[in-house]
């Protein structure tokens, strides 16, 4: 299929959620989630076209995706990076991880690597407390980190 | 109405249910310091200053709970204090503290907080924001370093002007008042209107100062520079120099202005009347050639900007009559600078408003630099202050001819209602021959959001509405494309109550705004001048008069639709580039 074609396909499939929810007040959030399943993200453009149909300014549409962290206004990548900034891995330095992995896929939380291959977000607590600090590519669990491992472990993708 | 008794630092007073406990206090007498707190705008307990002991577990927020029968409310103690004192600490912690150069220095809310509750040192060190000032726009500058995030502007943008160019974005310690998309506000739909400027407790927002600009036009021997000031500012500049809300300083204002340097001071209101009598023929054209109806008025460029934003289907129901500072700026660097012989190329014009939108105003492709600056009243008073003028000890002195002479009409245009009725007397007088009768225009005077009147007219019953306020703007368009409402002329104006109460003129805080209706006191200075008025039409203005008899041969001639008439743009519903 052509971009162009997904493109289309997206829009109506857009739309149909937009004339499901069109009536219903404080159907933004919903909305939104539906939206994020069709585009994999919430880039301005989809934001405007919601806005419009809801009948609500840009400004709180994009004050609720930027709110909360489930919504993104990026794209992810193949591979989902996730730092965890719980406490326990907050307090066992997780920051300077995240910090390595700003530099060494040149973007910041919340973006994605212009190849598509990465993406990079904050988390709060996976649950791995005992293996602090921790981060998630996809499904795969990386504990005790320091800073020197990222390199080697991005290699692996 | 049931009564609650209710009892407040030990004072027992009877409130009628449904009252806050912060009223209630203020019905005791009893202040409870309040910040983020804005009376019928901003009721949201969001900056916890109010937080007093209403003897449940943990402290209330004063401004929304409500009073119960029994309530036995302690609003002072030294716990309570300490809580209030370690909140506002807080809240200085990471706030650009540079006042003396703040635009809102001993003017701000939460300077005086700090004052009142005794903060002489701040515990906490915050991080400083670092945010980059926003002031590509004409007419508002925002600087997010002071905000306190209190969202008393988004609440004047999004509830009372259904604009909705700013909200809270992100969260936690990023959490910040901006636009979609972290855009400059002069690439969003924001209106100019500046009302987020008056409700702003601090110096987070504030017109885009001018006043440079008209000192050295003022001291450039080369300029010819005329001011002009519009009806809204003498009702409320007084209030910059400690005159009581309400109190017209026509003649200080004037004398003080005489001072700074300008080589002519004329009135606004001069070029209102010219607007009446090119948009009240506009309107019998329109009503007598089957044209497009309801007509509705230019003056306000917050609501043009509003218009071609959110409803463009109601363009072509637009007056095409520029607004009166636009025309004052067109007929002094024509007919004026003709007949006194002044090259046009040397006139700088400087207008003093009470509204930030008309900076943009005067900016505007369409308009050729009519208007060459346009200030705020508080500039204005900016300026007298700097000159080293005691305004209160200046002279009464009078605008100079021949554009000092206008009529009442020109006067209330500052008003909600105040261009209707001054259109309305002097349309009825070319239709009918004779003056309207002032009882039927009453119901579109005061400070009410949407009046509506029927007046009779050559056997017509003319349906007019005077709306302030753009979200009864946006109220009584779509009650207008439902065909739930029928009007033949409707006068919009974007902030609430009028002119008066525009988005330029002299900061109120909140303390008093909770008190008093400021749009009424200002609107009765406006009525009493032009009670005062030796001529109250617009067609008795004689300067007007000789306009058309010696250069635009008459209202709506095609000379006037040169100089005093423009056109509208559709703009994108959301983003202001493109």
């Amino acid at each position: 299929m052509c971009q162009n074609c997904n493109l289309d396909e997206k829009e109506k499939k857009l739309q149909e959620v937009l004339n499901k929810h069109k009536d219903t007040k404080g159907a933004l959030i919903p909305v939104l989630h539906e939206a994020q399943e069709i585009y994999g993200y919430l880039p301005l453009s989809v934001q405007e076209i919601v806005a419009n149909a809801l009948g609500l300014p840009l400004s709180e549409v994009y004050g609720v995706v930027t709110f909360y962290t489930q919504f993104s206004l990026y794209p992810k990548g193949q591979y989902k990076i996730q730092v965890c900034l719980g406490t326990a891995c907050y307090v066992k330095g997780s920051s300077s991880i995240l910090d390595e992995l700003k530099k060494q896929l040149g973007i910041e939380v919340g973006q994605c690597t212009k190849d598509g291959k990465f993406s990079l977000d904050a988390c709060r607590c996976v649950g791995a407390c005992g293996l602090a600090p921790v981060m998630m590519i996809n499904e795969d669990v990386y504990g005790t980190l320091v800073a020197s491992d990222v390199a080697n472990i991005l290699k692996k993708y | 109405m049931n009564l609650l008794n209710v009892t407040i630092d030990g004072i027992k007073i009877q409130v009628p249910e449904g009252t806050t406990v912060l009223d209630a206090a203020r019905l005791a007498n009893v202040d409870i310091p309040t910040l983020c707190y804005l009376k019928d705008v901003n009721e949201i307990g969001a900056c916890r200053m109010c937080l007093v002991d209403v003897g449940a577990k943990a402290l209330q927020t004063a401004c929304v709970y409500p009073c119960s029968e029994g309530l036995n409310v302690v609003t002072n103690s030294p716990k309570i204090r300490d809580i209030r004192k370690a909140t506002l600490e807080l809240i200085l912690s990471n706030h650009d503290r540079r006042c003396l150069t703040c635009i809102r220095n001993q003017n701000c809310e939460l300077q005086a907080l700090a004052d009142k509750l005794n903060v002489r040192e701040i515990s906490y060190d915050g991080v400083p924001k670092g945010l980059p000032l926003d002031n590509i726009s004409k007419s508002i500058v925002r600087d997010n370093n002071k905000c306190i995030l209190c969202r008393r502007c988004i609440a004047a943008c999004n509830k009372i002007q259904t604009v909705g160019a700013i909200n809270v974005m992100e969260r936690g310690y990023e959490t910040i008042v901006s636009t979609a998309d972290h855009r400059s506000i002069a690439d969003v739909n924001c209106v100019n209107c500046g009302q987020c400027i008056n409700v702003c407790p601090v110096g987070a927002l504030y017109e885009k100062d001018n006043t440079q600009v008209v000192w050295d036009a003022i001291k450039d021997p080369d300029k010819y520079v005329i001011i002009q000031t519009a009806p809204s500012v003498r009702a409320g500049i007084g209030e910059e120099f400690g005159y009581p809300i309400g109190t017209p300083v026509t003649g200080k204002m004037v004398g003080a202005i005489k001072k700074l340097g300008f080589d002519k001071v004329f009135d606004t209101d001069t070029a209102a009347d010219l607007t009446i009598m090119e948009e009240g023929t506009e309107f019998i054209n329109r009503l007598n050639n089957n044209g497009k109806l309801p007509l509705i008025t230019s003056c306000s460029p917050g609501w043009i900007k509003f218009c071609e934003h959110e409803f463009p289907d109601f363009i072509d129901n637009l007056s095409s009559c520029k607004s009166p500072q636009q025309m004052f700026g067109a007929l002094i660097k024509s007919y004026y600078a003709e007949k006194n012989n002044i090259d046009p190329s040397k006139i700088f014009v400087v207008s003093v408003m009470p509204c930030t939108a008309k900076k943009f105003e005067s900016d505007r492709d369409e308009m050729e630099k009519d208007v060459d600056i346009s200030i705020t009243s508080r500039e204005l008073a900016r300026m007298i202050r700097e000159a080293g003028i005691d305004f209160r000890s200046v002279e009464d002195a009078q605008f100079d001819n021949p554009l000092g002479e206008a009529t009442g009409a020109g006067v209330i245009f500052g008003a909600t209602g105040g261009v209707m009725e001054a259109a309305l007397r002097t349309v009825y007088y070319i239709l009918e021959g004779k003056r309207i009768n002032e009882l039927d225009v009453k119901p579109i005077r005061g400070t009410q959001g949407i009046k509506e009147a029927t007046i009779k007219i050559t056997g017509i019953d003319v349906n007019v509405c005077a709306v302030s306020g753009l979200g009864n703007a946006r109220k009584v368009l779509n009650m207008i494309k439902s065909g739930e409402k029928n009007y033949h002329f409707i006068e919009i104006m974007a902030c609430p109550g009028g002119c008066v109460n525009g988005g330029g003129q002299p900061i109120v805080p909140a303390k008093i705004r909770n008190r008093i209706d400021v749009r009424a006191e200002r609107a009765k200075a406006l009525y009493s001048e032009d009670m005062r008025a030796t001529y109250r039409n617009s067609d008795e203005n004689e300067f007007v008069q000789k306009f058309y008899k010696e250069y635009a041969e008459k209202p709506g001639s095609h000379k006037a639709h040169e100089l005093l008439h423009t056109h509208y743009v559709k703009r994108d519903r959301y983003i202001a580039t493109k």
